[in-house]
């Protein structure tokens, strides 16, 4: 893959959609529909992305147990509402102390 | 009171732009650790500037995904901001140069920040200080990260592999929270894409499940509304 194309088509295809927010008539917003659309997009997105970066190796499922400790880890500080850094340092924290043990 | 109420307004925004820029850490170690190098990493983070896309872009490529794949689900998820952008623009009142300036900037703290506010001065001026500091924060943090993880060599030894989901959960939360809909549609899309990894190339789960759901999702309200107007009982 070639990641230079990769980078400058991100960068230009999201400046591109932030931009086009200004430029188009705010009506297409009263359509409810498309907002209820719009607004259940992440989600969807994101907790695919959960288990694929939990799970995926690849093609393949991996039950790699140091990578599911420290995201179980960080599953807990995100369900106590623990700050975004916190649950960053606890899941990187828990899954590199079980690999040096292991 | 006015300028008491404007000091409070920009040490809000202070606050949530250091906190958030932060984890551009996580962002410059997670790219790099998936094989882009330092100038690429930083150079998403200064014109793309928008977390989840960033996140997931370097998500499929550390995953093995294809070109399209990567490109795909990161604009996918790039999408929000134009409807952010369409929910300030009345409001931010840009014209000519500063409404490229102010798109720039519209990522999910900063509309936030600004949509928290009732007075449209404030709203502008909320807006304006959360870009402005994440933008510096998360720059700097990115760099930082990317060089630190290329200087410390596997990422998985210090963890940073369950790092990536983990940060996702974090950031797939709060819309949990907001209601039954929500952990209906993130359930469904986590089988669908647990089902499809060892049956499908690196990056079509992620965008097969979204697009599943979609799908589901805008059957289900369109038969809604035919309910809703042919006024029968649920």
């Amino acid at each position: 893959m070639n990641l230079w194309v990769l980078v400058l088509a991100t960068a230009a295809g999201c400046y591109l959609l932030k931009l086009a927010g200004y430029l188009v008539p705010a009506r297409v917003l009263d359509e409810p529909r498309v907002r209820r659309l719009v607004e259940l997009l992440p989600v969807a997105l994101l907790a695919a992305l959960v288990v694929v970066e939990a799970l995926a190796s690849g093609r393949h499922l991996q039950w790699d147990g140091p990578r599911l400790a420290g995201f179980a880890a960080g599953a807990v500080a995100v369900w106590r509402r623990a700050p975004f850094l916190a649950v960053v340092v606890i899941a990187a924290a828990v899954a590199a102390l079980i690999r040096l043990a292991g | 009171m006015l300028e008491e109420n404007r000091r409070g307004v920009v040490r809000d925004s202070l606050g949530v732009g250091v906190a958030v820029g932060a984890y551009g850490v996580a962002f410059g170690a997670a790219s790099v650790a998936a094989g882009l190098s330092v100038l690429q990493t930083s150079l998403l983070s200064l014109l793309a500037f928008t977390g989840g896309t960033q996140f997931a872009v370097v998500g499929v490529v550390a995953g093995g995904g294809t070109l399209g794949t990567a490109l795909s689900s990161g604009l996918l998820l790039g999408a929000r901001n134009t409807l952010y952008a369409m929910r300030l623009a009345p409001t931010l009142q840009v014209g000519g140069l500063r409404r490229f300036a102010a798109a720039h900037g519209t990522i999910d703290e900063s509309t936030a920040m600004a949509v928290a506010r009732r007075d449209p001065a404030m709203s502008r001026l909320a807006f304006w200080w959360t870009f402005t500091s994440i933008y510096v924060c998360w720059n700097v943090t990115t760099l930082a990260g990317a060089v630190g993880a290329q200087a410390l060599g596997d990422p998985a030894k210090f963890g940073l592999d369950a790092v990536v989901p983990a940060a996702f959960l974090a950031l797939l939360a709060p819309r949990l929270r907001t209601g039954a809909a929500e952990r209906r549609i993130a359930a469904g899309a986590a089988v669908i894409a647990l089902v499809l990894i060892p049956l499908t190339p690196p990056g079509v789960p992620v965008l097969a499940s979204t697009a599943a759901l979609l799908l589901a999702g805008s059957l289900r309200s369109s038969a809604s509304s035919l309910r809703a107007r042919a006024g029968s009982p649920r």
